[in-house]
This record gives C-alpha cells, sequence and structure tokens, in this order.
C-alpha cells in the first residue's frame, strides 16, 4: 500500500487554506489549461473544487479521532499498518503514531517505553511484582485545533483544512523545523529523503475516498475510532457521548482532536 | 538516552548552525548599541571604536543569516518567507526584521558618517579606485558647512531610531524561542530581554578584542581612556544581563513547574560543563570579579593600580572569555532545549559531528568568516580615528 499522491490531501483537498492560495491557484490554472474553461476556473474555483470531491462540500465536519485505552493490548499494528501506508521510513525515529507502554510500581515509579513504536511488541516487564497497573497509549498527532505548529510556520506550509486536520504541504514547506519544536506532543519528524516535516495526516488520501485512517482499520479491538466531532451520528460521537474524556497536555490550550477514554493522569 | 522521550524526538532538528545564528545577531545588535549609546549619549572616550563597532556590526550582520538559510531542508524555497509570510508566525517577520535593519538602519548610519570621506577619497584618488568612491557617495559630493551639519543630524536621528530597532532585531531572536510554549526550557517572558543583554554584553566585548588586537597590529598606541571606559560598560553590562539570568533562574526554581524535575537533571547532568562551568563561572563570574577589581573607571580609586599593559591583557582575556560564556549561552538556550523529551520523562544526547553542513568545520568556517569580511570593510572604509585624511580643501 503507497500513498496515492494524485490525490494526495495537499491537492484535493475541499478545503480553501489561506497561506497557500497562490499554489491553489497555479494548480487549478493547470487543470484549466487541460481543458475546462479558464473564466469558469478562476471565477468559480471553490465551488468546482468541492463538488468534484464530495458533493457535499458545504456540509460543515470536523474530523477526529477516539482512543479507548482500556482496549488497546499493544499489538502496534496501527503504527506498522501507518508506515507502509503513508511511506514512512522503517528506521525506528520516524513515527506518524506510536504506541507507548505505561508501567506504574507500587512506590510510585513510573516506566514508560515504546520500542520501534510499539511496531515489534513490548518485552516482558520485568520485576512484575512490583507492577500496580500498566496499560498502552497510542499517540499520534492531535490535529489541534489551536495548532501551535500551524501558528509558528513562517511560510504557511503547515495549514489546518477546513474540516479540521492539520497538514503539511511537501512542495512547499522550506524545512526549517520550527514546527518539529513546536508541537509538543513530539508528533512530528523530519523527513531525511524529503527534507521536510512530516505528520500524521489522518489518512487524508484514504478520507478523500470515504475510508477510514489505515490505523483505525487494522485496530482488532476497536481500540481506536475514527469520525467527525460534532452531532450527527456517527462513531466517534458516540464514543464521545458515552465515555468520560480526556485530551493530552490540556494546559497547553491546544485544544486537541484526538481524544482519550479511560487516560491515565500519568500520561503526557 | 536517558528515561523515555518520544521516539521522534531521536533526532535533534536544530543543531550547532542554530546556535551561531543567535550568536551572530547578539554580536550585531551588541555592537551597534555600544556604538549608538556612544553618539546618543556623547561618550566621548569610546570615540575611536564609535566606526570600528558600526562595521563590525555591518560585517557580523552580512553573514548572520547564513547559517539560518543552510539549515534549511530546502534553501532554494527560503524567498517564500518574503512572498508569503505566515503573519502569525514569529520566525516569518524575520527577513522584514532583518532588512529593516540592515537597509534602513545599519547602511544609511554608516553612509552618512562615512560620505565626508568618501567624498574627500574619490577627489584624492585616480583611476578605477576613484570612480569606485565617487559610486559610494552616490553621487552626493557636497561638504558645505550646511550639507555635513544636515549628514550629523540626520545621522543621529537614525541612531535614535537605530537603538530600538537594535533591541528589536535581538529581543526578537529571543522571541522565537521564548515562544515555544511546548518546550519549558525556552518558554518565558524573560527570554528576549535575557538575549538582548547578553546581545549588548558580547558586543561589547568583541568590539574590546576587535580594537586591543587591531591596535596592536596596526603597531599603535591603545587608548587606555577608551579601554578603560569600554571595560566598565563591559562590566555593568554583565551585571544587568547575570541578574536578568538569575531572576529567571530563581524564578523557575521557586515555580517549581511540572518541568523541574527533568531540568534539574539536565543542569546536573548534560549542561554542566557548557553552563555552570563555561557559561556562568568562566564566562560571567571570572570577568566580573576581574573586571571589577582591575577597571580605573569603575572607582577613582581603584582596589589595584594596575600597570597599563597588564591591565590591557586582562582586558582582552575578560573579553575573550566573555565571548566563550556567551556563545555557551547560546549553546545551552538552542541545544538544551532539546536534549530533554516533551514527555517530560527522559533527556537524550546530541553530538556535534566534525564533517558535514551541520558539522563544526562549517561553524568554524562562518564564525571566522565575518572577520574577513570586517577586513575588507576596514581596508575601504577605514574606522580609525588617526588615519590621515586627505585634507580638506574646505578647511
Ligand atoms: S499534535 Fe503537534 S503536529 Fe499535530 S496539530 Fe498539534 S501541534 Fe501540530
Ligand atoms: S519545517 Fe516546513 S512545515 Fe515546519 S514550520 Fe518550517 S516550513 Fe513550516
Amino acid at each position: 500500500m503507497k500513498s496515492d499522491s494524485t490525490a494526495g490531501p495537499n491537492r484535493e483537498s475541499p478545503a480553501t487554506r489561506e497561506a497557500v492560495d497562490r499554489r491553489d491557484f497555479l494548480w487549478e490554472a493547470l487543470k484549466a489549461s487541460l481543458g475546462v474553461p479558464i473564466a469558469l476556473c478562476i471565477v468559480r474555483v471553490p465551488e468546482l473544487h468541492g463538488m468534484q470531491e464530495e458533493g457535499d462540500a458545504d456540509v460543515e465536519r470536523i474530523y477526529g479521532m477516539g482512543i479507548d485505552i482500556r482496549k488497546c493490548i499493544g499489538c502496534g499494528r496501527c503504527a506498522q499498518a501507518c508506515k507502509s501506508e503513508n511511506d514512512v521510513p522503517d528506521e525506528p525515529y520516524f513515527f506518524n503514531t506510536w504506541v507507548e507502554r505505561y508501567v506504574i510500581r507500587t512506590d510510585g515509579e513510573i516506566l514508560v517505553d515504546s520500542p520501534n513504536g510499539g511496531i515489534d511488541g513490548f518485552p516482558p516487564i520485568e520485576e512484575e511484582g512490583s507492577t500496580l497497573r500498566t496499560f498502552f497509549v497510542p499517540k499520534l498527532c492531535n490535529h489541534c485545533e489551536e495548532a501551535p505548529c500551524v501558528q509558528v510556520c513562517p511560510v504557511g506550509a503547515t495549514f489546518t483544512t477546513d474540516d479540521g486536520a492539520v497538514l503539511v504541504d511537501e512542495e512547499y514547506c522550506i524545512g526549517c523545523g520550527y514546527c518539529v519544536q513546536a508541537c509538543p506532543y513530539g508528533a512530528r519528524w523530519f523527513d531525511p529523503v524529503k527534507h521536510v516535516a512530516r505528520k500524521c495526516t489522518f489518512c487524508y488520501h484514504r478520507l478523500a475516498r470515504g475510508k477510514v485512517p489505515a490505523c483505525v482499520e487494522v485496530c482488532p479491538t476497536s481500540a481506536r475510532l475514527f469520525g467527525e466531532v460534532g452531532h450527527r451520528a456517527n462513531p466517534l460521537a458516540r464514543f464521545l457521548r458515552f465515555n468520560e474524556i480526556q485530551v493530552l497536555k490540556p494546559h497547553l490550550n491546544t485544544k486537541p482532536k484526538v481524544f482519550y477514554a479511560n487516560l491515565d493522569g500519568e500520561v503526557r | 538516552m536517558q528515561g523515555y522521550i518520544y521516539p521522534n524526538e531521536f533526532e535533534l532538528r536544530w543543531g550547532l548552525l542554530i546556535v551561531l545564528y543567535p550568536y551572530l545577531t547578539g554580536l550585531v545588535a551588541g555592537a551597534f548599541i555600544l556604538a549608538s549609546l556612544a553618539r546618543v549619549f556623547n561618550v566621548k572616550e569610546v570615540e575611536p571604536t564609535y566606526r570600528l563597532a558600526l562595521l563590525t556590526a555591518l560585517a557580523f550582520l552580512i553573514v548572520a543569516p547564513l547559517p539560518l538559510v543552510a539549515h534549511l531542508g530546502h534553501p532554494e524555497r527560503s524567498y517564500e518567507i518574503f512572498l508569503t509570510p505566515n503573519r502569525k508566525s514569529a520566525m516569518a517577520m524575520f527577513g522584514f526584521v532583518y532588512a529593516w535593519y540592515l537597509m534602513v538602519v545599519l547602511l544609511l548610519e554608516i553612509w552618512f558618517d562615512y560620505r565626508r570621506d568618501l567624498v574627500l577619497t574619490a577627489r584624492e584618488a585616480t583611476g578605477p579606485r576613484k570612480w569606485f568612491y565617487y559610486t559610494l557617495t552616490l553621487g552626493a559630493t557636497d561638504l558645505s558647512d550646511r550639507a555635513l551639519q544636515f549628514d550629523d543630524r540626520v545621522g543621529r536621528w537614525i541612531t535614535i531610531i537605530g537603538i530600538p530597532s537594535a533591541f528589536l532585531l535581538h529581543g526578537y531572536v529571543g522571541f522565537i524561542f521564548g515562544s515555544v510554549k511546548a518546550n519549558p526550557w525556552w518558554s518565558s517572558v524573560l527570554m528576549p530581554v535575557v538575549f538582548l543583554f547578553s546581545a549588548i554584553v558580547s558586543g561589547i566585548a568583541l568590539v574590546m578584542i576587535i580594537y586591543l588586537v587591531a591596535t596592536l597590529f596596526r603597531s599603535k598606541k591603545v587608548d587606555m581612556g577608551c579601554a578603560d571606559k569600554l571595560a566598565s560598560f563591559l562590566f555593568y553590562a554583565i551585571v544587568v544581563d547575570f541578574s536578568l539570568e538569575m531572576l529567571d533562574f530563581i524564578h523557575r526554581l521557586y515555580e517549581a513547574e511540572e518541568s523541574i524535575e527533568i531540568l534539574s537533571q539536565l543542569i546536573e547532568g548534560r549542561l554542566f560543563v557548557s553552563l555552570i562551568v563555561l557559561q556562568i563561572v568562566l564566562g560571567t563570574l571570572v570577568p566580573l570579579i576581574s573586571l571589577g577589581v582591575v577597571s580605573p573607571a569603575l572607582s577613582k580609586r581603584s582596589i589595584a593600580r594596575i600597570p597599563a599593559e597588564v591591565r590591557r591583557l586582562i582586558y582582552l582575556g575578560c573579553a575573550i572569555l566573555v565571548q566563550i560564556g556567551i556563545f555557551s549561552i547560546r549553546w545551552n538556550v538552542v541545544i538544551g532545549g532539546q536534549l530533554f523529551s516533551k514527555s517530560l520523562r527522559g533527556l537524550t544526547a546530541y553530538k556535534a559531528e566534525l564533517l558535514g553542513l551541520e558539522g563544526l568545520l562549517v561553524a568554524g568556517v562562518l564564525l571566522v568568516l565575518p572577520f574577513l569580511v570586517l577586513g575588507v570593510l576596514v581596508k575601504i572604509l577605514p574606522p580609525w580615528p588617526d588615519t590621515e585624511l586627505p585634507a580638506s580643501p574646505e578647511a
């Protein structure tokens, strides 16, 4: 499975974006030269764009993810699926999503690990007897509503789509790395080949085809859920309704859209 | 590695080149502020270094953006920062702040200050040299009293605008770090202020070094009045800078937020040499005490009466130590801020390589380059007050 670059999120996005208008325009102009009358293209770009895609571009929706800590068994299949779906280098320090294991000892000591992002499983816990509780926490970009990475990007290569996904335009990113510093969650990594910042896209190319993100699809226990934040009936809405919800590092006011159920206070 | 770090944090994104950037801009701002204060407040003693400080600022300003551009993943796209700046991004403003400072402040000030000399040299010279200097005058060759008075007045105004601009230039660099709320080591309102004062410290020390060494090479006599004054400025600047840093430190310690544990581990371990030994002891306390004891400008009867030659050496030694200290500050901010995980559960390590773009070699070249540029500038625009100028016909 490779991400299909022509269906990539940057171009086919139903979103209109502030900072990269010029690029959008050029893209549209290119399309126009392939047959669509130029006048129509310039005047009616947004509508055209939306209709081609979904047919319901005017329906407002905000994507989000729900993760139930109690259901996660730490198998790491999500992290594995993400690597192949999104063409993430194999090295153990590039992850769009990874799974952490927490071991909390009776004496209050907290041990966290995530060997190869959890893809190869976890080593046995030492001194089993002194363990108070243990659990797994899948992590990924939170697609923050108030995303610090979007705020700091000097050229607007990192942007928020209308449906709330935070994406990087790889042809626009100058590779300054400011966003890597600004993300409080360690969700961003620097592509050693493309020399641009990268991160989880919520599998935007899959969303455009009506599928859920790869990590959600492969999760054997349905610990991960994908859907829309808001009132309409969908898996995420139900999840938010029937669980006590927490987000990571709420004091930073980033307003994450990855919601956790049964999250332990020690997680950060 | 020690404890737990997020997997993506394994690689430090900002390396040695980004350490250089605040270091170099700091020197620019500092040298300029020294020159400006001398001019605006009419400090006669440091006049011999006025032009030297301006040229130093220019030389370092020319080199300052190089490390920044070099570290980008896509330097060839860097112009986008001018074309489509994200107005909410602190970094996006860099280009504009830089351009403003270079064009409006520094070049203009230098031009007005040197115009008379340029015209005189152009009249004296022959051949291509004549044309070169004539071009530099931009055709403004009027040397009447009124014209010269005008130069002086405008120059003074530019200086007055220049001081806040220099504050902006470097305070802004501090803001780039200070505004990152994700990073408890950086996130602080004091950051821009601390950056600014450390910049002033480093600028004064740099001008002192260049002045002392250059006079030695030109086999001229050092103006001790000037050196003593510079030393006292340096002393006061260090006092303010150090107090601010201590304030920041005590504040953090007293508030003892979530991050305190990992930050103490950082200071006691990874940063011990660069922070405690280099920055605080060698870079701050030793120069502070030495200057306090030696400088006659600080007290009418200096504690120890020390012959000029020795004093000069001590000043030079202090100024060099200060440079090491300030470089360590930049290192501790930039590298130190990435050595601990944002999970606050672990520490990572940084190893500077010798070769490669982010390596020691490139960094060394970028540190020497401004001095070469300065050498050229000094050749074109001699800053020494004792240089024989062709006699002005009006005079
Ligand atoms: S989690 Fe990090 S990368 Fe994702 S939107 Fe928030 S700040 Fe940006
Ligand atoms: S690395 Fe790219 S996406 Fe990140 S802030 Fe810099 S230009 Fe923007």
